[in-house]
Order: C-alpha cells, then sequence, then structure tokens
C-alpha cells in the first residue's frame, strides 16, 4: 500500500481450475468424432435450381411490394362509414391482409436467400472463459484499491458511515410525496358507510324508479341502487359499495337470526351485491335453489340462511340491508348496513 | 495511428477472403463510392469499424427451439410500434363523458374519455381496430413466447454457469411483461378491465395493515376513483416499457459476452460455438423472421377480433357478465383465488386477516421464487463451478426435467381453474365437482407429472444408452447356419453416436467430514438433495464399453456380418 506503482498493491495468483462438483469424468470417454463432411444443398449443385431460387426469392420481394400498395389502395378503397360497423370490418381485414402480404413477402424472401443462397458451411468459434484474465482482474483490483487508498474511504469511518446514512435518508421524501395521490379523509371511516339511510327509497338500476312492495312479485329479483345515486358526483363510488340485490321468496323458507326478523318485508329481501371475497357483483340468482352466485370467483351464498357462504373462497355471508315499506307503499331501507360491504380489510371489525 | 490505416486482408474460418480497402484500384460503381464514403464518414466518427468486426462474424447456432426468445423480442417490437399508433388516439382520463361516435348501441351512454376514445379509435379512425387487435394479440405472445423461451432455457440447462443472471434478468422481464399486459388490458376502462381491477382492489385490501391504505392511494379514494386510468398509463407507456427496454439491453449483452449455447454434436464442445455468421446469414434469416411474427400477428389481428369492449360496456361496479375470463397469462392468479376452500378468514383481535386472498397472494411469489432461483439450488447440489455450453437434452437431467414437469402442471392447474365455470357449464358438470377435483390435482397433479416424466426420461435414457452400443434394429432377420435367426442391428456412425453420449454425468454426493473432522448440516441437506437428483442416474456410453461390445459381436455371430 505503501507506493502507487502499477501493480503493488496486488497479489497475483493463476487462474484456479472451477470444480466439476459430483460431476463424473469418464477416463475413457468417447471422442468427439470431429465435424461431419458438409452436405451440400440442391442449389450449390445445380446452377438452374440456384437460378429458381433467386427467382423465387425475387419474386416474394415483390409480392411484399404489392402487399404494401394494396395495403394503401384498400385504406382508400374501405373507407369507415359512420354507423356502419360492416365497413370497419371490411377496413380491418383488407389493410391487414395487405399489410400481411407485405410482411410476408419480406420475411418468407429473406429467409429463403438465407437458406437455399447463401453460403451453408458451419462456422466455428472458439469460446473464452467469461471471467476477466488474471491481468484485467489484478487491473480491476487495483484500481478499487487506488481508489480506496485516494479517497480514504475505509479509513476515514466517519464521512464513509455519515454517507451510507444520507444515501439510505434520501428516498425518503419519496414515499411521503405519494400520500397526496388520495384525499385528505381516512379510507376507513368511507368503507364502513354507504348511501343508504333511513328512508332512502330502493330504486331500480339503472333507471333509479322507485320500487312498489306490491311490484316485487313471488320468485322475482331487482337490481337496486339507493335513491338519488344517479345525482351524486362520485356515483360510481358510491355504487360500489351500494348496490343492492332484492329477492322474494315465500316467507317460510327465510331463516331470521335473532334481531333480524323485521328486516325483511312480506318474503322481500335486501342483500349487498357485493362479493364479500374480493368484490365482484354476485348477479347470478338461482330462483329455484335461492342461492347467489358470484361470476368471478364461484362464491355461492343462500338467501334462505342470510345469505351464508356454503360453497366458495368468500367466508363472511352478504350484509344485509333492513328494509321497510314507506306510507306511499314503496320499498325503503331502515338504516345503512349494519357492517361493511364488500371485501374484508384490515381494519373491517374496528 | 495513420501508419497502421492500411489494413490487412481478413481470412474468414471458411477461407473467403473479405475484399478490404486496398483494394481500391477496382473500378466502383456509384452506390458502392458512397456507401465507402459513408462508412468512412461514421467510422472517424465513432470507431464503428471495432464493432462490426467484433460482432459482424459471430456465431449463433442453430435450433428451432432457439426462437423462441426471438419471437419474444419482435412481438415486443411489434408492440412498441402498434402501441405508438395507439397513443396518438387514446386519452387516459376517467372523466364523464356522453359517447357519441359511430356505435349506434352506445351512443347517448355516459362512459370515461378512455373508453370513448378507445371506441372512437376502434370505429372511426382507419386502421385502429387494426392496429388496437395488433397490440393486443402481439401482447398475448409477447407474455406466451417469454413463457416458453423460458421452458426451453430451463429443459435445457441453458440456466447454468455462466448465465443464472441473465436467467434472472429474463424472468425479471416475465414478471414486467405479466405487469405490462395487466396495465394496458384496465385502460379501456370497460366493464371487464374493470371487474378486473375491482379484484385487485379486493386482493389489495386483502393485505394485512397496509391493505386498506395502499388501495386508497391506488384508486387516488375510494375505487374505483377517477386516476387509476392515468396511473397505470403513466406505468404502461413509460416506466415499465423502459425498464423492459434496458433489460432487454442487457439480457443481449449478456448473450454476446456468453455466446449462445448449442445442442451436443459432431465437432461440437464445450470450447467452441457451431453456427452460422451474424453477417449474412443469421441477419438474413433473424430479420426476415421479424417480419415473419410480425406478419402471424398482423394476419390474427385482421381475421379475429380481441377484446371487443364495444360488447361489453362502459365500467359500472353493479353488472357483470357470466363467464368472464381474464387475459390468459393473468388465469393462473385467477385460478389460485378460486380454489381456497371457504372460511378462509380469521381474526387477530379486532383486526381481520384474510387468509382466503394472503394465501394464494403468497403462494404465488413463492412458486415464481422458486422458479427464478432453481439455477442456484442446482449448482449448490452439483458443486460444479464449471461453464456449460452444451446445452443438455431434457432426458438427460430426469430429474430437473421431472421437476419442471410438476412445475409446468401446477402453472396448468391453476390456470385451468381460472375457467372452472366455463368447464362446468361446457361439459354440464356441476362447479362444486370442478372446483373439487381442480383443488386436489393441484396436489395430486404435479406429483404425477414428476413420477411419470422422471420414469420417461429414465426410459429414453436407457434406449440411447441400448442404440448407441448395440445400434438400432434394422429389421433385416438373418438365419444363420446353425439354424438360429437374429436380428441384424446397424451400428450407428460416429456422429450419430455423439449426440448421443456427450452429456453431463453426476453421481451422488458422498458425505465427508470437513477439516475439523465434522460434517456440516448444510452437507448433510445437499447430500440428501443429490442422491434425490443423481441415484438413478444412467452413465453415458464409454470407450470401453463400445469396444468390450464389439469384442462379443465378434464373438457371438462370427465373421459372417462383419
Amino acid at each position: 500500500m505503501a507506493e502507487a506503482t502499477t501493480g503493488s498493491s496486488v497479489e497475483r495468483h493463476e487462474p484456479p481450475v472451477p470444480s466439476a462438483g459430483t460431476a463424473v469424468v469418464a477416463s475413457d470417454k468417447l471422442e468427439n468424432p470431429g465435424f461431419e463432411p458438409f452436405r451440400p444443398r440442391v442449389s450449390d449443385l445445380s446452377p438452374i435450381k440456384e437460378r429458381q431460387n433467386e427467382r423465387r426469392v425475387g419474386w416474394m420481394f415483390l409480392a411484399s411490394i404489392a402487399g404494401s400498395v394494396l395495403a394503401i389502395a384498400a385504406y382508400i378503397v374501405f373507407p369507415i362509414h359512420h354507423g356502419d360497423p360492416g365497413s370497419v370490418r371490411l377496413n380491418t381485414l383488407f389493410l391487414g391482409l395487405g399489410i400481411t402480404l407485405g410482411l410476408f413477402g419480406l420475411g418468407f424472401g429473406a429467409v429463403h436467400w438465407s437458406k437455399s443462397l447463401m453460403e451453408g458451411h458451419d462456422l466455428v468459434e472458439m469460446r473464452h472463459g467469461t471471467r476477466g484474465s488474471e491481468e484485467t482482474r489484478a487491473k480491476a483490483v487495483e484500481v478499487f484499491t487506488l481508489g480506496n487508498k485516494e479517497s480514504g474511504f475505509t479509513r476515514r469511518k466517519l464521512i464513509r458511515n455519515t454517507l451510507i446514512g444520507a444515501l439510505v435518508a434520501i428516498p425518503l421524501p419519496a414515499i411521503v410525496l405519494f400520500r397526496d395521490l388520495a384525499p385528505a379523509a381516512d379510507p376507513v371511516d368511507q368503507l364502513k358507510h354507504t348511501l343508504w339511510k333511513k328512508n332512502t327509497r330502493l330504486t331500480r338500476d339503472p333507471e333509479g324508479t322507485p320500487i312498489k312492495a306490491s311490484d316485487v312479485t313471488l320468485g322475482s329479483v331487482f337490481h337496486v341502487i339507493p335513491d338519488g345515486l344517479n345525482d351524486e358526483e362520485d356515483h360510481i363510488e358510491q355504487k360500489a359499495k351500494a348496490a343492492v340485490l332484492l329477492m322474494r321468496l315465500d316467507p317460510k323458507d327465510l331463516h331470521p337470526s335473532k334481531g333480524r326478523e323485521d328486516w325483511a318485508y312480506n318474503g322481500i329481501v335486501a342483500y349487498s351485491k357485493i362479493c364479500t371475497h374480493v368484490g365482484c357483483p354476485v348477479a347470478l340468482y338461482e330462483q329455484q335453489t335461492h342461492h347467489l352466485l358470484c361470476p368471478c370467483h364461484q362464491s355461492q351464498f343462500d338467501i334462505t340462511h342470510e345469505a351464508e357462504v356454503i360453497f366458495g373462497p368468500a367466508k363472511r355471508p352478504l350484509p344485509q340491508l333492513p328494509i321497510a315499506v314507506d306510507s306511499e307503499g314503496y320499498l325503503v331501507a331502515q338504516s345503512d348496513f349494519h357492517e361493511p360491504v364488500g371485501p374484508s380489510f384490515w381494519e373491517r371489525q374496528l | 495511428m495513420t501508419v497502421e490505416a492500411t489494413k490487412p486482408a481478413v481470412h474468414e474460418p471458411n477461407g473467403t477472403r473479405i475484399s478490404t480497402s486496398d483494394e481500391q484500384d477496382l473500378p466502383l460503381g456509384r452506390g458502392m463510392r458512397f456507401t465507402n464514403w459513408a462508412a468512412n464518414y461514421v467510422d472517424e466518427r465513432t470507431s464503428m469499424s471495432g464493432l462490426v468486426r467484433e460482432l459482424g462474424r459471430k456465431i449463433f447456432p442453430d435450433h428451432w427451439s432457439f426462437m423462441l426468445g426471438e419471437v419474444a423480442l419482435y412481438s415486443f417490437i411489434v408492440i412498441l410500434l402498434s402501441g405508438s399508433f395507439l397513443t396518438f388516439f387514446f386519452q387516459a382520463s376517467m372523466a364523464d363523458v356522453v359517447y357519441a361516435g359511430s356505435y349506434a348501441p352506445l351512443k347517448g351512454v355516459h362512459m370515461s374519455a378512455a373508453m370513448a376514445s378507445t371506441l372512437n379509435l376502434s370505429f372511426d379512425i382507419r386502421g385502429g381496430l387494426l392496429m388496437r387487435q395488433v397490440h393486443h394479440w402481439a401482447a398475448l405472445l409477447f407474455v406466451a413466447s417469454i413463457g416458453l423461451h423460458m421452458l426451453r432455457i430451463f429443459f435445457t440447462g441453458a440456466f447454468r454457469k455462466p448465465r443464472e443472471l441473465n436467467w434472472v434478468i429474463g424472468f425479471i422481464m416475465f414478471i414486467l411483461a405479466m405487469l405490462e399486459g395487466f396495465t394496458g388490458y384496465s385502460l379501456p376502462d370497460d366493464l371487464l378491465s374493470g371487474n378486473g381491477l375491482r379484484i385487485i382492489d379486493g386482493m389489495v385490501k386483502g393485505v394485512p395493515i397496509v391493505g386498506t391504505w395502499i388501495s386508497y392511494l391506488l384508486f387516488g379514494g375510494e375505487f374505483p376513483g377517477t386516476s387509476v386510468v392515468g396511473m397505470f398509463y403513466s406505468l404502461h407507456i413509460l416506466l415499465v416499457p423502459a425498464i423492459l427496454l434496458a433489460a432487454i439491453g442487457v439480457h443481449l449483452v449478456l448473450l454476446v459476452v456468453n455466446k449462445h449455447t448449442q445442442f451436443a454434436g459432431p465437432g461440437r464442445t464445450n470450447d467452441n460455438v457451431v453456427g452460422v455468421p451474424i453477417m449474412p446469414v443469421f441477419a438474413a434469416k433473424a430479420g426476415g423472421f421479424f417480419f415473419i411474427i410480425f406478419g402471424v400477428i398482423m394476419l390474427t389481428a385482421s381475421l379475429v377480433t380481441i377484446n371487443p369492449i364495444w360488447l361489453y360496456g362502459p365500467y359500472d361496479p353493479s353488472p357483470v357478465s357470466a363467464g368472464t375470463q381474464p387475459d390468459w397469462y393473468i388465469g393462473f392468479a385467477d385460478g389460485a383465488l378460486r380454489l381456497v376452500p371457504p372460511g378462509w378468514e380469521i381474526m387477530l383481535g379486532p383486526y381481520t386477516l384474510s387468509l382466503n386472498i394472503m394465501v394464494p397472494l403468497l403462494v404465488l411469489p413463492l412458486f415464481l421464487a422458486a422458479v427464478a432461483l432453481y439455477p442456484f439450488l442446482e449448482a449448490w447440489v452439483t458443486g460444479d463451478k464449471r461453464e456449460h455450453h452444451i446445452a443438455d437434452r431434457p432426458r438427460n437431467a430426469p430429474v430437473r426435467t421431472a421437476i419442471g414437469a410438476a412445475g409446468v402442471t401446477f402453472y396448468a392447474v391453476l390456470w385451468s381453474a381460472a375457467s372452472s365455470d366455463i368447464i362446468a357449464t361446457h361439459f354440464r358438470l356441476t362447479i362444486e365437482g370442478v372446483t373439487h377435483t381442480i383443488q386436489a390435482l393441484l396436489f395430486i397433479g404435479p406429483v404425477i407429472a414428476y413420477i411419470v416424466t422422471h420414469r420417461m426420461c429414465i426410459g429414453l435414457q436407457k434406449k440411447d444408452r441400448e442404440i448407441a452400443l448395440h445400434g438400432y434394429e434394422s429389421g433385416r432377420i438373418v438365419r444363420l447356419p446353425g439354424g438360429e435367426y437374429i436380428e441384424v442391428h446397424e451400428q450407428l456412425s460416429d456422429y450419430e453416436r455423439w449426440k448421443l453420449v456427450d452429456f453431463e454425468d453426476y453421481k451422488p454426493l458422498m458425505l465427508r467430514p470437513n477439516k475439523r473432522g465434522v460434517i456440516p448440516v448444510s452437507e448433510r441437506v445437499r447430500s440428501v438433495i443429490s442422491g434425490w437428483f443423481f441415484e438413478d442416474r444412467i452413465a453415458p456410453v464409454t470407450k470401453s464399453e463400445i469396444e468390450a461390445q464389439h469384442h462379443d459381436h465378434h464373438d457371438a455371430v462370427g465373421a459372417g456380418k462383419h
């Protein structure tokens, strides 16, 4: 380390022979027989065939030119007429076929040229170990050693350690920078409330017309949104929580638990449509079995038993919306859902 | 420096002589004069001649399976070209607009600007639908060809030293390609992609502690919010492609540094590479192949509809259609979600832990990590520190091949689970039956695949040995003077035999105490795995075996045949 002359600080050694590990190196391995004799192609032997292949390649390139021209022609000849999907189809088809011909002509021409006409002998190139030569490696070590010596990186511990600390700290502001991707409000609060509240009318999705209890016949099912949803600024976000399915069953088939006996009205029940697994709309209702099926991951909910999970990856029943009827005979909510709807989240029970 | 300007003529291995500047006495045509001037102009400013000298005649070995990586590269170029076109028309905005374009069924419908601009691109721009379909088909092909390329690398052992790092880089690109696919799929903001995002939202929310907040930030508030399309657009067209391009650059530089692997064959050794030079044969073949791949994508896009968002309509959190399917490469993740049995959610005090989300979210990364790290496991087990440039035939590494088959089966079962509802409706089965069968297959399938593949490899190796030793059956029956009938076996040529015998052979690790007289636990583990890998080994045929065989032959058949 005393002097900075070339190579003074570097210990030299010969390249090690890499271990073969548990490989079996047979002493009487068969010997490599060397290259097979070259098998000439037909165009190597016959000038007629060579000429034929040359013409073929030329034709393919010509076809490519024709394809490009046809594509431009198709662009003009098959315009899109507004309101006519058939014209879109023709435009797509012929423009695409023209370009395809252009591409195929070029591609097959070039490959055919290389395979049938270009020099066909295999060539040999020697490999060299990937590892740098001992001299190169010694030089590299020397560079680092000199760099360390001239800067005092390992000697000046104060500088080194504070540098590492500063480098660790410098990306941290980037983390807080992302906070304002979302508004200041707490997501947990928002996830626990929906647009439903006492006396909100149940309305049809998507028209927003109220539903009379007498319209809900036995066995029917309604896709429901809260009254006034369509006027909300964030109606898509609200709908993603407030969507409800309304079904009417024979009241004898329902098995409400204690405290939930009056959540239904005449066998009409309303359940959140948002799957408790990962939030797909549970849109398939099997009328005969009273099962709701989620088309995304096949969770099944039994409406006769408060939408408990009978199959699939979901764990929790769909939350029930307590409903009643107002003075005009329209269905209304008694309150919001009594638990958060949709997929589970960490703070759900807080 | 100027003294060295006259370059000697260069001789190529095949003996042809390349003309150099000292042959200027020949009269040159105008075109040639221009080419010479241009080449000189560039070289005097860039030293480009050095690069051409280094790379121009680099040798590439030939095998059909080496094309798979090329397919990935070329489809990526097609994606860049078609995607650039799409950006000129697409609006990455979730602002609410009323559609007024020429697709009649959706006229007057509220939708995001992203959806409306995608519809305009499809129905009002000539060639717009074609380019959308080129982009989507190319993306599907991109991920598929990366997957097949990885399988080729895996089953031929081309990930061994010195290529382990390139394997990891390729693996990262596979993940990035799926990310590209998913972000792109979400951009049109249609019903199908919106439901895909909804599932992502549900999965993110299932992550303990931070999930709720990550979802909140990702969607800029409550799902679906108005920012996710813009954010995905930045990721999709800027950040991820930039990383991908850089990774492709490193991948190809390492390919050049390490040179390509080749299969065993006469004249081919671990120290050479036999094949065609970049200039001109490989350049013509690969360049032509690019246009063929582009042509195949273009043809598919002109004939086959993909992602008809106008049939799905804009995103609405309430409707969903039965039988919805994600793009194929997301299937394995969706399938994993479907296979969780009911009831996997627990309470940790006041907190909810969604195991039905977390288990798939952990199993998939573990599976992918196993894929990424396998090369290092095998290197540790064999202890082989040499460089390997001869690609294995899959049969000659039976345990590796069987592990690969088990992994492929595991992936395929998860993938099929993503279509469990389609399988059930198509074959008139119950969804419960299909799901339970797939759940069982997830565990049994890989085991069966492992056993069957392992036995097949050993069987094929034995067959190879027999053919190398005894030749192949000629179908010619000969009656010997003593009345005995034999079938004459034709010996292989030396060239043919070499392909069957040139492979690496490992034996199980023998446990020995180290210098301090102890056997470390790690070595015991290694020994167990080594035994599992190599105890059924079939050694390649040796010279003495061939000679002994020839003697036997002479003794048995007599001089009559030879």
